[in-house]
């Protein structure tokens, strides 16, 4: 297995399933010539050529929407949107394009939307945002978010060949900070809608996905050291979620609490919070907590900023609360 | 394309300009343009010193185009610009105290550190922001035109974009609301040529870009946006064609950025040769040249307005310095309007 970034992971997920497959394309701002905003798809055109590597006008609406066009007749589009906090832009293309053609025609919309997302990097309002839970809500689309490179590159060849509309969210705060052993298989996917236990345990679950799955693994080692184990099971995918997973890991600790970047009202804790509720309710000795970023938006001051972000101190804490309870 | 419109009306020379307007006022605008450029020369020494964080787009190359229209407005208009934002700002008289400490995410700053370089915004000057999505002020500078008409208002709009906005759908809705409703708007497309790395010629199936206004049924104009005595001309003509008639018009400014996109950006998509023809029109140089071909500047006074706007600059950098971080409750506050009960 190589060690690789968690961007290089992304990238070689494309360019493996570019090689395989003739008909996946991808589409988005500055992403030939220029390489992309982040280099993900550096050397992209000089490999597969313009035709597929499509440098696109700063129209979101319109890559996603031609994206769609094209996944009607054979073609895997990925779309990249520069800042995941652009895809509003998109919105009405992904929530009633790609997410209804099926039900509506039964032709199948194998697109990937990828949008790198989150804070971190003192991007101000426009440049920081966790959207997922925008899209969650959608019935017709699947959602993902990796934490390490070996899940970036899984879920995204896995996003690849999934007939339907994939939103993949990828942390831009861990995208040269995370590496890790990816393999190398052509044929390696992670399979959507399976999580996965980053850490075993016994005392308390924290349930997350994304960047906060290492905010997790940290504040659990703490705790270690005081004699509680706590498991941290990684969504990975948000839609649809693994609904036995978390059942399983309920049942091994019986204390959850459910973390994300994103703001915590209305987020995707709310959801995983409320399936546990009312499916595993005799299982818990205490209610299940959430703990989220603050419900604001996301400053660019960076005092601020690290502020607003669910640091490890405050997954601690949480997760006292919730041991003590 | 060449940066003079091939038609059109002939633009009144500096000369004209000077005998209408008086030294003064050329001087003052000499004094704006280059405030914005050693604004911006210091705000990149403090990014790369790590003072300043994120994302910080300069405006460098394009001053005489922000400086040139908005000098055709009065204090009572209305500026809305896109995220690289600095000058317009400055232009429209907000405090250099609070720009610099908005770009040092300080609690003085413009707003209290939260918005940064691509969100400044200054109700006092009517200056509407500062937006870090491409396009999407345009629909609310258009909402500022209907406000002015629905009030019988005699103001007008300044709405600035970069070329990369006019491929959005916002800016093409608003372009026909504007036209359909008559609203004192004057949309200005600040072409530098590339939207990041992408140059216009890759991205849109229109190089001559007023003519979209031809869609709409609106006036339309193109400046050399390097050139101050043109594009002041013409933005006044469309101010008066606003506050008399009503009547927008969408201009494009031809103009160019001499750094790269924002700071990260080493520009590796156009050549060193294509740079430095552009750096020949540099409006910092050929600004003063011209005032002093009209016998209204010396080098000696330009060497003291140079001066002068230095000791305003570094007076931003040390308020912004000294100023204090937000109080960490600072976060919570303004996410909602509090209604006085």
């Amino acid at each position: 297995m190589a060690v690789l970034t968690y961007l290089q992971a992304i990238s070689e997920g494309m360019r493996e399933e570019m090689r395989r497959d003739e008909s996946v394309v991808l589409l988005g701002e500055d992403i030939g010539v220029y390489g992309g905003a982040f280099k993900v798809t550096k050397g992209f055109i000089d490999e597969f050529g313009p035709k597929r590597v499509i440098d696109t006008p700063i129209s979101e609406s319109a890559i996603v929407g031609a994206a769609v066009g094209m996944a009607l007749y054979g073609f895997r589009p990925i779309a990249e949107i520069q800042f995941a906090d652009f895809i509003t832009v998109a919105y009405n293309q992904i929530v009633q394009n790609a997410a209804t053609i099926h039900y509506r025609y039964g032709f199948p919309v194998p697109i990937v939307v990828r949008a790198p997302s989150g804070a971190g990097v003192h991007g101000g309002p426009f440049h920081s945002q966790n959207p997922e839970a925008l899209f969650t809500h959608v019935p017709g689309l699947k959602v993902v978010a990796p934490s390490t490179p070996a899940d970036a590159k899984g879920l995204l060849k896995a996003a690849v060949r999934d007939d339907n509309p994939v939103l993949y969210f990828e942390h831009k705060y861990l995208y040269r900070r995370i590496k890790g052993e990816v393999p190398e298989d052509d044929d390696f996917t992670v399979p959507i809608g399976v999580a996965d236990v980053k850490r075993p345990g016994r005392d308390a679950t924290v349930i997350t996905y994304g960047s906060t799955v290492h905010t997790a693994l940290q504040a659990a080692e703490d705790l270690s050291a005081e004699g509680a184990e706590v498991e941290v099971l990684d969504l990975r995918t948000l839609r649809p979620y693994d609904e036995q997973a978390i059942l399983d890991s309920v049942g091994r600790t019986n204390r959850v609490l459910v973390l994300h970047e994103a703001s915590k009202t209305g987020g995707v804790g709310a959801e995983i919070a409320a399936f546990i509720t009312e499916n595993a309710f005799e299982k818990l000795d205490a209610p299940v907590m959430r703990l989220g970023g603050l419900d604001t938006p996301v400053p660019y001051s960076p005092p601020l900023e690290e502020y607003w972000l669910p640091s490890k101190e405050r997954v601690v804490g949480a997760l006292r609360r919730l041991l003590e309870y | 394309m060449p940066r003079k419109a091939a038609k059109g009306k002939k633009t009144a020379g500096a000369a004209d300009l000077l005998k209408e307007l008086g030294p003064d006022t050329l001087l003052d605008w000499y004094r704006k343009m280059l405030l914005v450029r050693v604004f911006e020369q210091q705000a990149a020494k403090a990014y790369s010193l790590g003072k300043i964080g994120g994302f910080l787009h300069l405006y460098i190359g394009q001053e005489a185009t922000g400086t040139g229209a908005i000098a055709a407005i009065r204090d009572e208009d209305y500026v809305v610009a896109a995220y690289r934002d600095h000058g317009h700002a400055l232009l429209k008289g907000m405090d250099p105290k609070k720009a610099m400490a908005e770009l040092y995410g300080k609690v003085t700053g413009c707003s209290k550190g939260k918005g940064g370089s691509m969100h400044f915004f200054d109700a006092e000057h009517r200056f509407l922001g500062g937006h870090g999505i491409v396009g999407g002020q345009i629909p609310l500078a258009t909402g500022v035109g209907f406000k002015i008409k629905y009030v019988e208002g005699d103001e007008v709009v300044l709405c600035f974009f970069g070329e990369g906005a006019i491929n959005q759908g916002a800016f093409h809705e608003s372009m026909n609301l504007a036209a359909l409703w008559k609203l004192p708007v004057i949309y200005i497309c600040e072409n530098n040529r590339y939207a990041m790395g992408t140059p216009l010629e890759r991205a849109s199936s229109l190089f001559d870009l007023s003519q979209k206004a031809c869609a709409y049924n609106m006036r339309r104009d193109v400046v050399d946006g390097m050139d101050i005595f043109d594009v002041y001309t013409k933005v006044s003509e469309a101010v008066k064609a606003a506050r008399q008639d009503k009547v927008p018009t969408l201009i494009e400014a031809r103009t160019y950025r001499f750094r790269g996109h924002s700071m990260s950006d080493p520009a590796h998509y156009r050549t060193k040769e294509e740079l430095e023809e552009q750096m020949k029109h540099d409006p910092i140089l050929t600004f003063p040249r011209k005032l002093k071909e009209l016998g209204i500047l010396t080098d000696e006074q330009d060497k003291a307005i140079q001066a002068e706007v230095k000791r305003v600059v570094q007076e931003a950098v040390e308020f912004a310095e000294k100023s204090p971080e937000p109080d960490l409750s600072e976060l919570f506050t303004d996410v909602y309007a509090e209604e006085e009960v």
